[in-house]
């Protein structure tokens, strides 16, 4: 064992001298390789985190949405069915929500404006997401003009910021009073945007919907449970962008990698048949190669993760801001809580040691077996 | 100072911040536990549905809220105008 | 001692351009003696030397070291034997460039694993010796064609083999390169090595300090004094 371990650490010695005779184009190498592990493990870190974040809060999320659909759209809800439904078994609370979106031509922004069933507010008073309060500069008692369905403009009061900490959930709403809002959309009384249902027993919830469909034939119900499932499947990895800029990257690596790791030299075979001659074995050739793949591969994926670790977690994933963002103006800032996926960590870790030591070795296969009287020739 | 020690202590420092970002997340985790029950409180009261994380269109802010038609209201061969329309899937529906 | 017992060497054997560059070789080559092999290029005598260095198998008859079987065995083996063994100075000398001369001396003791210090304090000794303690750090590539020799030389020597083979040592030295290298291979001797080389130098095999002189001539011995 003894023995074993010091050959070993003979072999790192020759393939480190031996990649220290071309430093900068190994450590451009090492850089690349870094740079791809970086980029995988921030989107990977990044999106667990979110995911898990997401799961975390919308278990809070109401137990069913109604909405109604007209041609394929979404349409107002008549207060009536809320009635037309019935009783149903198990259904604990029904009421109307009313929320729906409003474009701000002067920053280009989009904010949600949300009736609040637990806070009452004067007409003229409004709460806004931390968000919202940043991008348009507003504080505690500053005037927001909205304007109206009709065109009038209506002016509201900020009565309150919500909290800077929930700007993942809250970063662009606009809290206002019933009153208020059925005014500035011009919406008649009688309507919701669409109803939420509370179901006390999770396992009925189910049964629910199916009733709500025949009994509103025009409506679609959203489970908490979908939404759970949308948000479990954010940012999957067959997503759009995400693919298609990942797989780029890797390809390009793949073919560097190749070209780097499998095209063995004149010169690196004339070495090889030198280091046998002078008394290695093959197992030793082929070791030393090995620790050759293996060092940068394990380098890489080292400083890669932790790089990810810190710019996801400490710099907010400041890198995937603008791919987020899109042509959004509003972007929360939040700053993602490092849950971490052992066995994501350990894909990603297999998945870039193994494939770029193999081909390391592969190619060094046929000139470790060769005869060691091919340097006496 | 041999080739292989340099390198094999730099790998050992390597794996050592690995174990070190571990404990790391733990602690912020916890450190983060009061925030999140902060904001499940937020979701639980304005009864909210989604992530604000994309306010550019309504079916990515209300992900799932949107339908499976939405990203095509416009016209059914329409592009998707939004970045952020590629990077989610539409919203999942029972089986 | 080393004994060879009929030994052939065929190249592409099976083929149709086969060659048989050793046509049954019977020789005891003796302990602490300097043996050159002589002979024109072409004539086998490198072959045969890599043969007895184990670095080829022959493709008919016997091997012995010391009465031990050394031809035939499994690669593993044939390795240890060579490294234990023998020590080799190649023609080219063959020191692998961008290295140091000093990690190139150490190289051959690599898979023995053996402790670090001693052997790089051994390493030193033979630099020291062959008044190469200077360019210890030079890559080899820098190093003039004596020294290149000398280096390859005391890399030969740091698995302290009992024997030392030479593949046209002089080829590449001049004279006086020439001359010192014969001196350094009287010293071996004295030490105790057996030094077996190649040549087909009239200033090698001439020389006092060779014992021996094998000719070999298309694949087989015309023994000479």
């Amino acid at each position: 064992m003894q023995h074993y371990l010091a050959r070993q650490r003979y072999l790192i010695d020759y393939t480190v001298a031996s990649l220290l005779r071309h430093r900068s184009k190994n450590l451009g190498l090492l850089l690349v390789y870094t740079l791809v592990v970086f980029m995988l493990a921030s989107v990977m870190l990044f999106t667990h985190s979110l995911r898990q974040e997401a799961e975390q809060l919308l278990s809070a999320a109401p137990e069913i949405v109604l909405q109604r659909l007209l041609a394929g759209r979404q349409e107002l809800v008549p207060a009536s069915y809320l009635e037309q439904m019935g009783r149903i078994r198990g259904v604990s609370e029904r009421h109307g929500r009313l929320w729906g979106y409003y474009y701000d031509p002067v920053v280009r922004a989009n904010y949600t404006v949300l009736v609040p069933r637990d806070r009452p507010l004067a007409a003229d008073e409004i709460v806004v997401g931390a968000g919202l309060a940043r991008s348009r500069g507003l504080g505690h008692g500053d005037f927001l003009s909205l304007r109206a369905s009709d065109g009038r403009p209506v002016a509201f009061r900020v009565a309150d910021t919500l909290a800077a900490d929930s700007e993942l959930i809250s970063a662009d709403l606009i809290l206002m009073a019933e009153a208020s809002f059925r005014d500035l959309f011009a919406i008649p009384a009688g309507y919701y945007t669409d109803l939420a249902l509370s179901v006390r027993n999770p396992r009925e919830v189910r049964t629910v919907a199916e009733k709500l469909t025949l009994a509103l034939p025009d409506t679609r119900p959203i489970l908490r449970s979908e939404i759970l499932r949308t948000y479990a499947t954010l940012f999957s990895w067959r997503q759009g962008i995400v693919l298609v800029l990942l797989a780029g990257a890797l390809l390009a690596f793949v073919i560097f990698a190749w070209d780097k790791a499998s095209g063995l030299s004149a010169e690196e075979r004339r070495e090889i048949g030198i280091l046998k001659a002078v008394g290695w074995e093959t197992a030793d050739v082929i070791g030393m190669k090995f620790w050759e793949g293996a060092l940068i591969s394990l380098g890489a994926f080292l400083l890669g993760y932790l790089l990810a670790y810190l710019h996801v977690f400490y710099l907010d994933a400041g890198l995937f801001e603008p791919v987020l963002k899109g042509w959004a103006v509003l972007y929360p800032s939040f700053h993602p809580v490092p849950f971490i996926d052992g066995l994501q960590v350990a894909t990603l870790f297999f998945f870039t040691v193994f494939p770029y030591t193999v081909a390391t070795i592969i190619p060094i296969w046929r000139a470790a077996t060769t005869d060691p009287d091919a340097v006496m020739r | 100072m041999r080739h292989s020690d340099r390198v094999l202590a730099l790998l050992a420092g390597g794996l050592l911040l690995l174990a070190a970002s571990g404990l790391d997340a733990g602690l912020r985790r916890q450190a983060a536990v009061a925030e999140l029950r902060q904001q499940r409180a937020t979701v639980q009261a304005l009864e909210l549905t989604d992530l604000c994380l994309f306010t550019e269109a309504r079916y990515t802010r209300h992900l799932s809220q949107a339908d499976l038609h939405t990203p095509f209201q416009d016209h059914p061969l329409a592009f998707d105008h939004f970045p952020s329309g590629s990077l989610v899937s539409p919203p999942l529906r029972r089986e | 001692m080393i004994e060879l017992h009929e030994v052939k060497k065929a190249f592409n054997q099976g083929r149709p351009n086969e060659f048989w560059a050793i046509r049954g070789v019977s020789l005891t080559i003796e302990r602490q003696r300097v043996t050159v092999f002589k002979g024109p290029s072409g004539s086998g005598k490198t072959t045969l030397l890599s043969m007895i260095g184990s670095l080829s198998r022959p493709t008919a008859g016997r091997i012995l070291l010391d009465g031990r079987p050394i031809s035939g065995l499994p690669e593993r083996f044939a390795t240890q034997v060579r490294r234990d063994t023998f020590g080799f100075v190649f023609q080219q000398f063959h020191l692998i460039k961008g290295l140091s001369v000093l990690e190139n001396v150490m190289l051959p003791a690599y898979p023995s694993g053996r402790d670090h210090r001693s052997l790089k304090q051994a390493a030193q000794a033979l630099l020291e010796r062959f008044d190469l303690a200077a360019r210890a750090s030079s890559r080899a590539e820098w190093l003039s064609g004596g020294e290149a020799q000398r280096a390859a030389i005391c890399r030969a020597l740091i698995n302290q083999p009992q024997v030392l083979i030479a593949d046209e040592p002089t080829a590449n030295l001049d004279s006086a390169l020439a001359q010192s290298f014969l001196t350094i291979v009287g010293e071996l001797v004295a030490e105790g090595k057996t030094v077996l080389l190649t040549s087909h130098d009239p200033a090698v095999f001439g020389s006092p300090q060779v014992d021996r002189v094998v000719e070999v001539h298309a694949g087989r011995l015309l023994e000479s004094g």
